[in-house]
């Protein structure tokens, strides 16, 4: 089978539930109630898309003054398919296509401080590449929107899928909010500019895409017509540009020990500002689209015992162990972790606590750290309740390894195995190495 | 608008300053002159992108800012890049009628180090995409903020705290790269060698780069008393004597045309330069004739196919008008702007005097 076969098989079930409005128990407690959209929703149309070709349809429709970027590899789809817009004149965007992933967010910082939107794209040794100039944004307090197209980071040299780069991105004071299908690509490409840009947050935004999971494989994507999103972003309107002659302002001052505390203080607050603001921003984009989406997705987690943690494109194969974990009397549910910063604790909480034993699935190692990613973010959200599951890690699909239903089923009958045992040691399993 | 060619010093001080007093910058500094000169020079309201360095952490200490005009630092390689950012979001965001359109010039400022070494990719590949900005590197020959240490600009045998005059190995051991010549090579509008000391020279150039139609580069020569190692005081006489010697050559290159400006003779040895200044003391002790004969020689040669290159270009003709005559997107031809214009290093009144 090809990639995008095994990537559209593995996501089946969770892009059922993402590309239309299907009323369902929720399995997280503590959730917003739902309600069935207003009347307002706009009729999408269904158009068959990879995950960066939905991301470029999305930059078209949201026309941002700037899109800068440098090519890699699976980020080539977005800045191909938009310099063939750009080419053909159909938005008003500059694109600048420079030397380098540092220029290419140097270039969106410059622009976005002048008062423009700007946009980036790319993957894994890019971003790397870009670490510098991640936390200038951020500490800035610039709304630049990123698509990562995550990839495994060098050495050995790996152009291929996983969560390395950014599990290695987050403590850079940015928004990141994964998706795992080419329509929540095209989905979050949409609200990032409106979570970024909201005045209590003003933070960049960083739009997780699976490397070839999303961004290469084709499936049905509901698009928006063009006037509504353009309608939904509005525009970018900062309090102040460099482009304001008549009101200087000086951007990226020095502090010293006097106010370098107070900036980063003020900085998380905003960080921590943008998960209220996000699921707000999710919730107007479901009353414009009739997509709704969570900060985290359950599944089947109500009246579960055990859970599988999850971020990204491998949701949807998850579900099917769970299915077929049900099907034999396991009591198993999953938990999709949307937005990665900021963490969604309370909700992450409100929807685990319950549960014997969860086994979070990371797909990236922590090196030499007491948890890997994920992991030890579930874990530090669980640590002050008084009742909380046990916890096991699982490490899968390192530099594009796929990772199968047989891996899966293994995990749960491990989770299952600790349950009955009623203990759980602090090893980390991983799944589909070779022995 | 004032036109250059009949420009007086005092007319200087009714032009907007770009930066004000109070800023953090040594006594004797020439960065602070550089800027200052360059943005009364401009025609056009400045925005400015700036590199780390000794300027911007002298200049914007929060909670102040010695800013008059809008400027913008982002990290230490990247002011090109920023440039390039503010460059084409003003493009966009007039092409979407976000704002209406307005005349203003998009400046960086960058060090030596920012500029040769650091930020040499970055001011290659924004060149390359031909964004309009004018480039001003601040050349004094060092890592001067982080305390006077080597870079690509420095000059061999310098003394810096990474190429100490030691018994072994005595000052830097490489020659220094011709950045001009290698950002000449970008073929942009208009490139240029400039010196502080020299402001007639130096506020002409900036005019003319401010009126070319793409990128264009100007490297001021700023003498940086503390790691040269002179008194403040004879920041203006170092710098005046660095052109004497040939170390720095005052020309422009218009359109890929080479030539010499302003005062630009050698006329002097080059330990003339070395007695002047701290740093080449141990090039004046005995045993060190042999390294010093080298500089020499090899100045003298740059010197040669400094003028070789020049003599392969016909003066340009002199023509009336001068500078801000016109509108700024028609610009007249850059070779009538200056008043010393076809007279290539010949008899023109040193600015500085």
């Amino acid at each position: 089978m090809t990639i995008a076969k095994v990537a559209a098989y593995a996501r089946n079930s969770a892009h059922e539930s993402a590309s239309r409005w299907i009323p369902k128990p929720r399995g997280c407690k503590g959730m917003a109630t739902r309600t069935r959209p207003a009347p307002n929703v706009v009729a999408s149309t269904p158009i068959a898309l990879n995950g960066g070709e939905a991301v470029a349809y999305a930059l078209r429709q949201i026309e941002p003054e700037i899109v800068a970027a440098y090519p890699i590899t699976p980020q080539t789809l977005i800045i191909e398919k938009f310099a063939e817009y750009f080419a053909d004149g159909l938005v008003r965007t500059e694109f600048i296509a420079v030397e380098s992933e540092h220029a290419a967010l140097s270039a969106c910082i410059g622009a976005s401080a002048a008062g423009a939107r700007a946009v980036t794209a790319t993957a894994g040794p890019g971003l790397a590449l870009m670490f510098e100039m991640l936390g200038v944004t951020s500490g800035m307090r610039l709304p630049v929107v990123m698509h990562l197209c995550t990839r495994a980071l060098s050495a050995p040299l790996n152009i291929l899928g996983d969560h390395s780069d950014a599990m290695a991105m987050r403590e850079t004071g940015w928004v990141m909010m994964s998706g795992a299908s080419p329509q929540e690509a095209y989905d979050q490409a949409i609200v990032a500019h409106v979570i970024a840009e909201n005045s209590a947050v003003r933070l960049p935004f960083a739009n997780l895409i699976d490397g070839f999971a999303v961004t290469h494989a084709v499936e049905r994507v509901d698009v928006l017509p063009d006037h509504a999103v353009k309608g939904f972003v509005g525009e970018y309107n900062p309090e102040r540009s460099l482009l304001d002659l008549e009101r200087p302002v000086t951007f990226g001052s020095m502090d010293t020990r006097d106010d370098y505390f107070e900036h980063k203080r003020q900085q998380q607050a905003a960080l921590k500002a943008a998960g209220p603001v996000a699921m707000h921003a999710l919730n107007r984009f479901a009353e414009v689209s009739g997509r709704r989406y969570d900060l985290v997705e359950c599944y089947r987690l109500n009246d579960a015992e055990i859970g599988l943690v999850v971020m990204g494109s491998l949701d949807g194969q998850v579900r099917v162990a769970v299915d077929a974990a049900r099907e034999s009397g396991i009591k198993a549910g999953a938990l999709r972790i949307r937005l990665l910063r900021p963490f969604p604790a309370p909700l992450v909480i409100a929807a685990l606590s319950h549960l014997t034993v969860v086994g979070v699935l990371d797909r990236a190692i922590g090196f030499g750290s007491a948890g890997n990613p994920l992991y030890a973010e579930v874990a530090a959200s669980l640590y002050h309740q008084p009742a909380r599951p046990g916890l096991k890690s699982f490490v899968y699909g390192l530099g594009g390894r796929p990772t199968g239903h047989g891996s899966l089923m293994s995990a749960i009958s491990e989770l299952e195995s600790i349950r009955t045992a009623g203990r759980t040691e602090p090893t980390t399993t991983y799944l589909g190495l070779k022995q | 608008m004032i036109s250059l060619v009949t420009l007086k010093l005092q007319q200087l001080t009714l032009r907007p300053d770009g930066l004000s007093g109070g800023h953090g910058l040594c006594a004797g500094c020439a960065e602070s002159v550089v800027v200052r000169q360059v943005v009364f020079a401009l025609e056009n309201p400045a925005v400015v992108s700036l590199a780390t360095g000794c300027l911007e952490v002298a200049t914007t200490r929060f909670p102040d800012t010695a800013w008059r005009v809008p400027v913008i630092h982002s990290a230490f390689e990247n002011a090109a890049s920023t440039a390039s950012g503010i460059e084409a979001a003003y493009k966009a965001l007039v092409r979407k009628a976000r704002i209406e359109p307005r005349k203003f010039t998009i400046v960086v400022f960058a060090g030596d180090g920012a500029t040769y070494d650091i930020g040499l990719q970055w001011l290659s590949g924004a060149l390359e995409r031909g964004h309009r900005f004018v480039y001003i590197c601040l050349n004094n020959e060092g890592y001067m903020n982080t305390g006077i240490q080597r870079s690509g600009a420095t000059f061999a045998g310098t003394w810096t705290t990474t190429t100490p005059a030691g018994r072994a190995v005595h000052g830097k051991p490489q020659w220094r790269k011709d950045l001009t010549a290698i950002v000449a090579a970008h073929g942009i509008p208009y490139v240029a060698q400039a010196a502080v000391h020299n402001w007639k020279d130096l506020l002409a150039k900036v005019r003319r780069a401010e009126a070319a139609t793409g990128p264009s580069f100007v490297n001021v020569l700023a003498p940086c008393n503390r790691g040269w190692r002179h008194e403040p005081e004879e920041t203006m006489a170092i710098s005046r004597l660095a052109v004497e010697t040939g170390f720095w050559p005052l020309y422009e290159v218009v359109d890929g045309a080479w030539r010499l400006t302003g005062a630009s003779r050698k006329s002097k040895p080059v330990t003339d330069y070395f007695k002047a200044q701290g740093r080449f003391r141990h090039l004046l002790a005995p045993g060190a004739e042999k390294q010093v004969d080298e500089i020499q020689a090899r100045v003298d040669a740059e010197w040669q196919a400094l003028i070789a290159r020049c003599a392969a270009f016909k003066p340009p003709p002199l023509e009336g008008g001068g500078l801000g005559a016109g509108d700024s997107k028609v610009p007249p031809p850059s070779n009538s702007l200056l008043p010393e214009a076809g007279v290539s290093g010949e008899g023109v009144t040193d600015g500085s005097e």
